[in-house]
């Protein structure tokens, strides 16, 4: 159990420097981030001051050191725009976008469990294939443009709920399902196999022997075991929301990390956005993390395999 | 039929359920599971095909289709006209005009040029790094594998999206650019599926006795891996163009895509984001319609290859 725990912090570890390692390259390949950092029309001798400031003027490997030393004490340089840390700002905008995740996640919850639980009882019956269908959209309809449609929808026609901004649960709804929609189908697939494969196994089986009822079957026996993948991926799934959510948080002007990266972006402020990637980045390598050791405190087999 | 289905687990089963009727009743009457794939058809999905076929054809012929040139404005039109058969509509700019008075029905056109340029490049430039990555890291092993795969868990460490747009904000916005940029983000999942199929591949004798036969590495490769791992790199690529013209369309609409005035869908949607508590739906309505009828196509063709070429993933 050790060794398992050590070789996946190792692999973690591993993954956190190539990552962090692609984007500091990525970032000095693509430009000259002294030119990104200064304002319009600087003067040479203020490239040349900003480059020493920022040790731009070391070699790369001496500035990796450097960068990942600050990383390891949460700091990751300062907003060009806000004059404030990175970490700071990406903090100060985590619980709202906690909020929102947790609202979407939520929302795919209450869409993929319940479907994919009927369609895998009724498998082959016309549940099923709503629920094949409504899985099929889930990927087909961009999140985005579902959020659009729902702003034309229930703010322009029928002026049930704002259009922006972060407030009570009327300004959560839209930009949830927006974000949670995508989630759902995977959600409905997910719980779909996993009920399939926990009511194809023995203990079902001699549950039904015992001449229980299907709703005692399914519901107290079947259910708990297959929604432990469910559950995991749905905690997984909130950490990369949380992250990820720019284009919903974009047209909801919902004040989250995805807006924060967005401004970033936007008003070339090349620290922000660095650090908020390399943030995202840390995040879900951590998550993924916690539920391999979870699992494999769980689930003796899983620690034998590599 | 029924005792292979209660009892043993993995493929044996897998196929008993997959060959058996639609329908078929189990024991305890509990009906016996088809997979969430098109299962009694064993045909092309029709509107899949017809959807992509005409879609392809738009795109080929855009020039004569389009009424309009779809950068400049329809002449005699005024901004945001409403489709025909709305008061103040005409069937000069029969889909509307946007903020430009340029005609929609001849963007959405030129649009389907972007969006499958895009998606089958974008897919085609990951399917082959990631069949190359997956095969080296699979046939080659030791570090090379280790290599790859730590990239890998890297690459996957960051959302798909997010690693987009910053590689766009980076490098700047241009088709091209973009469908380098999609390649490089999504090229993670094909070489995880391969790099698998190959480790088996590596154990079975016709490659074994191929390394005996003293034939070099990169021909055991491209003679005896490559056209095993095949099938399931395009099974691969049918279920990523709809995941790359999404993207596409986000990162078009975030402003860091296909540049304007060029007519990418995702970028019309951009510019209807202004004027969307306007009323104005036809603007936001139509572009979105269109990804979505093109993902929703490349995505049933992707489920009946998946079930076509490879039986085992049929219970995916």
């Amino acid at each position: 159990m050790a060794a398992f725990i050590a070789r996946r912090i190792l692999y973690s570890v591993v993954t956190l420097v190539i990552l962090s390692g692609t984007i500091f390259l990525i970032v000095r390949l693509t430009g000259d981030p002294v030119l990104l950092m200064a304002e319009a029309g600087a003067s040479t001798e203020d490239l040349a001051r900003i480059r020493q400031q920022w040790g731009l003027d070391r070699s790369w490997a001496v500035q990796y050191v450097t960068f990942m030393q600050n990383a390891l004490t949460g700091e990751l340089g300062k907003s060009f725009n806000y004059r404030l840390p990175v970490s700071e700002l990406y903090f100060q905008r985590l619980p709202n976008s906690l909020q929102l995740g947790l609202f979407a996640t939520l929302i795919s919850l209450l869409i993929g469990v319940p479907a994919g639980i009927v369609s895998a009882v009724k498998v082959n019956t016309w549940w099923d294939s709503i629920a094949k269908g409504v899985a099929l959209l889930g990927l087909s309809i961009p999140g985005f443009w579902l959020g659009l449609v729902l702003i034309l929808v229930f703010s322009v026609s029928l002026r049930w709920l704002p259009t922006s901004g972060a407030g009570d649960w009327r300004h959560v709804l839209m930009p949830a399902v927006a974000l949670g929609w995508y989630f759902a189908a995977s959600m409905l697939r997910l719980t779909r196999s996993s009920m399939l494969e926990v009511l194809g196994s023995e203990y079902i089986k001699l549950a039904r022997l015992k001449g229980l009822p299907d709703v005692v079957v399914i519901a107290m026996h079947a259910f708990k075991n297959a929604l432990i993948p469910v559950f995991t991926l749905a905690g997984v799934n909130l950490v990369v929301m949380v992250n990820a959510a720019v284009i919903i948080e974009v047209i909801f002007a919902w004040p989250g990390i995805g807006r924060l990266l967005y401004e970033g972006i936007f008003q070339r402020d090349f620290p922000l956005v660095q650090g908020v990637v390399i943030l995202a980045g840390f995040m879900i390598v951590g998550i993924n993390l916690v539920v391999d050791i979870a699992y494999a405190v769980i689930d003796p087999r899983i620690r034998l395999t590599r | 039929m029924a005792t292979l289905r209660g009892g043993e687990a993995g493929r044996q089963s897998r196929r008993a359920r997959i060959d058996s009727a639609p329908g078929a009743r189990g024991a305890w009457g509990v009906r016996l599971a088809p997979p969430m794939s098109i299962r009694s058809r064993r045909e092309a999905p029709l509107a899949a095909v017809v959807i992509l076929a005409a879609l392809v054809l738009v795109a080929i012929f855009a020039d004569l289709l389009a009424p309009h040139d779809p950068t400049l404005p329809v002449p005699g039109a005024n901004v945001f006209d409403p489709p025909f058969w709305m008061e103040g509509g005409s069937t000069a700019a029969p889909l509307g005009t946007d903020f430009q008075a340029r005609d929609i029905l001849s963007r959405l056109i030129y649009g389907t040029r972007v969006s499958l340029i895009v998606g089958l490049m974008g897919t085609l430039v990951a399917g082959a790094i990631g069949t190359l990555m997956g095969i080296l890291s699979g046939y080659i092993g030791g570090w090379v594998d280790q290599v790859i795969m730590r990239v890998t868990d890297a690459w996957l460490a960051l959302p798909a999206i997010v690693f987009a747009i910053f590689l766009a904000a980076m490098i700047g916005p241009s088709m091209w650019n973009i469908i380098v940029i999609l390649g490089a983000v999504y090229w993670t999942r094909y070489a995880r599926v391969i790099r698998g199929e190959v480790l088996t591949l590596r154990e079975r004798e016709f490659v074994k006795l191929a390394e005996i036969a003293g034939a070099s590495k990169l021909r055991i490769i491209k003679r005896h891996i490559l056209p095993n791992v095949a099938n399931t790199a395009m099974v691969l690529a049918s279920l990523t163009v709809g995941v790359v013209i999404i993207a596409e369309a986000s990162l078009s609409f975030l402003g860091v895509g296909v540049p304007p005035p060029q007519p990418a869908w995702g970028l019309m949607l951009s510019e209807a984001r202004p004027t969307l508590l306007a009323g104005q739906w036809w603007l936001t309505v139509f572009p979105g319609v269109c990804i979505l009828l093109i993902v929703l196509a490349t995505q049933l063709f992707g489920d009946w290859l998946r079930v076509k070429l490879d039986p085992q993933q049929r219970n995916l």
